[in-house]
């Protein structure tokens, strides 16, 4: 299986492939670098398995979507340890957090660490993206003068990154046969150690607590920043109708509605996260929707609305309704941080419930407007 | 943890397969097994469409319908949004093509580590 049978070009135009290739190395002036190796191919920047604080700090300003699209190393040829000729060649992505996490998960390794240049996404991204692929890995495979600087013709890649490779292609255009590493770095060494070898668990993407946990903050960031505008309205929205006054209202009745939000933001964007395999349902708007009702049917119980009257229950309804439409709504768009769900899944999921949590969401806001109207 | 059942659009040609393995290699929710020194799908309904068996199978074997099952993005899609806050602006590729046509859609991809 070495030749495919038929001609078939790369992913992207050949065009992009361009013929001889300047060597160009990563600049020796970033902050992560130790120093340098000396090779045919020029000084290589060197770099350490321990991160420093600067390091730590930044992959927390990442998780936090702080100038993420801006976290990046330069791409190209690093030296791990002392490697040499025979050491073996690392591909990586040239997101500082993908980088930090190579080279943190191998104290004691001497090694090549390739980044090729995906913009600063990460490597299962990019790969999906193609910027991790073929051609990118070809080029780099050039530019850093590799086939001067190792004398065997391995390359060994991260598990996640195969959605963007063709190896077969890889081979015939660099000579470089791709090895398909864990999907953990933290695997590596037992798979260097091995020769090679990855045991089945390396090979399954699983998606523990810890894993969730970190991705929160991110999702949590971007429904605050939408639901700071819809906070606000709300507010104002609660001070209209009723006997009170416009701002006595607005503190009781726009201040619940805030308080509200806050708590289907926690839900959708936080609990449903850290529950996930433990909620009822596949689809995630149903797994957000559990959570959802029981958030709110606690809300209510400390408001206590009086359900004696017409505008008690239509408040009741209206929260009911409001509450779990937008953690369902929240939950659902965690299915782009899993690690499991499917295209044509979220298709079809998204093809009833988002109509559910418009309508839930409408027909709620409609009933608690009418509560403060007819109070 | 599992997804929706019977949904994705993958597919095996069990008569082009060389055996070479590669899709059990790439794969990360073990959705193939080898039989008999062929591949079969053993577990269609755990696959997440990435892709990768599709773009490494050496002989095109494998066809999938590759993108990204992310709710934000497809409704960032359909609002004809620019997506800032994901790193990740994705696309539907269609292996049935070998992965030439790039179907942009702005979908947004924030797999672990990414967003």
């Amino acid at each position: 299986m070495e030749t495919a049978p038929t001609f078939r070009p790369l992913p992207m135009a050949s065009a992009d492939l361009p013929g001889p290739v300047e060597i160009t190395l990563p600049s020796l002036d970033q902050p992560f670098v130790g120093g340098s190796v000396e090779s045919s191919a020029g000084q290589i920047p060197l770099v350490s398995s321990s991160l420093k604080f600067k390091d730590h700090w930044g992959t927390f300003k990442a998780r936090w979507g702080v100038d993420r699209m801006n976290y990046t190393v330069e791409p190209g040829l690093y030296a791990l340890g002392r490697p040499d000729s025979q050491s073996p060649v690392l591909v990586t992505a040239n997101y500082k957090l993908s980088f930090d996490h190579l080279r943190s998960a191998l104290p004691g390794r001497n090694a090549w660490i390739l980044v090729l240049d995906t913009k600063g996404v990460n490597v299962w991204c990019a790969a999906g993206k193609g910027t991790f692929g073929t051609a990118e890995l070809v080029r780099r495979i050039e530019s850093s003068g590799l086939d001067r600087i190792v004398e065997h013709r391995q390359l060994i890649l991260p598990q996640l990154s195969a959605p963007g490779l063709a190896p077969h292609k890889v081979k015939r255009l660099s000579g470089f046969e791709v090895k398909y590493g864990p999907i953990r770095a933290k695997d590596l060494p037992a798979f260097l150690d091995s020769g090679g070898r990855a045991t089945p668990a390396m090979r399954r993407k699983i998606f523990p607590l810890w894993e969730r946990i970190v991705l929160i903050p991110v999702e949590l960031v971007a429904a605050l920043k939408k639901g700071l505008l819809v906070a606000v309205a709300l507010f104002l929205l609660g001070g209209l109708g009723g006997p009170a006054g416009f701002w006595s209202n607005a503190l009781g009745f726009g201040l619940f509605a805030v308080v509200a939000l806050a708590a289907a933001i926690v839900v959708g964007a936080v609990l449903t996260p850290i529950l996930l395999p433990w909620l009822p349902g596949r689809p995630f708007s149903v797994k957000g929707l559990h959570p959802g009702l029981l958030m709110a049917l606690v809300l209510l119980l400390i408001k206590g609305p009086n359900l004696a009257v017409w505008p008690g229950r239509l408040e009741f309804l209206g929260w009911l309704l409001l509450i779990p439409a937008a953690s369902a709504y929240l939950a659902m768009n965690f299915t782009g941080a899993s690690t499991f769900t499917s295209l044509s899944g979220v298709k079809k999921e998204m093809r009833l419930a988002l109509p559910c949590q418009i309508a839930a969401g409408a027909v709620g806001l409609g009933l608690w407007l009418s509560s403060r109207f007819l109070a | 943890m599992r997804y929706l059942s019977g949904v994705v659009t993958l597919e095996l040609d069990e008569e082009k397969c060389v055996g070479c393995g590669l899709c059990l290699t790439v794969c990360p929710h073990e959705v193939f097994s080898l039989k008999n020194g062929r591949a079969i799908i053993k577990d269609r309904d755990a696959c997440m469409e990435c892709g990768a068996c599709a773009v490494n199978c050496p002989v095109e074997a494998v066809t999938v319908q590759a993108g990204v099952g992310c709710a934000a993005g497809l409704i960032n899609a359909a609002l004809g949004r620019q997506v800032t806050s994901c790193s990740c602006s994705a696309e539907i590729r269609d292996m049935s093509t070998h992965g030439l046509t790039i179907e942009q859609t702005g979908a947004t991809r924030s797999k672990a580590g990414c967003c």
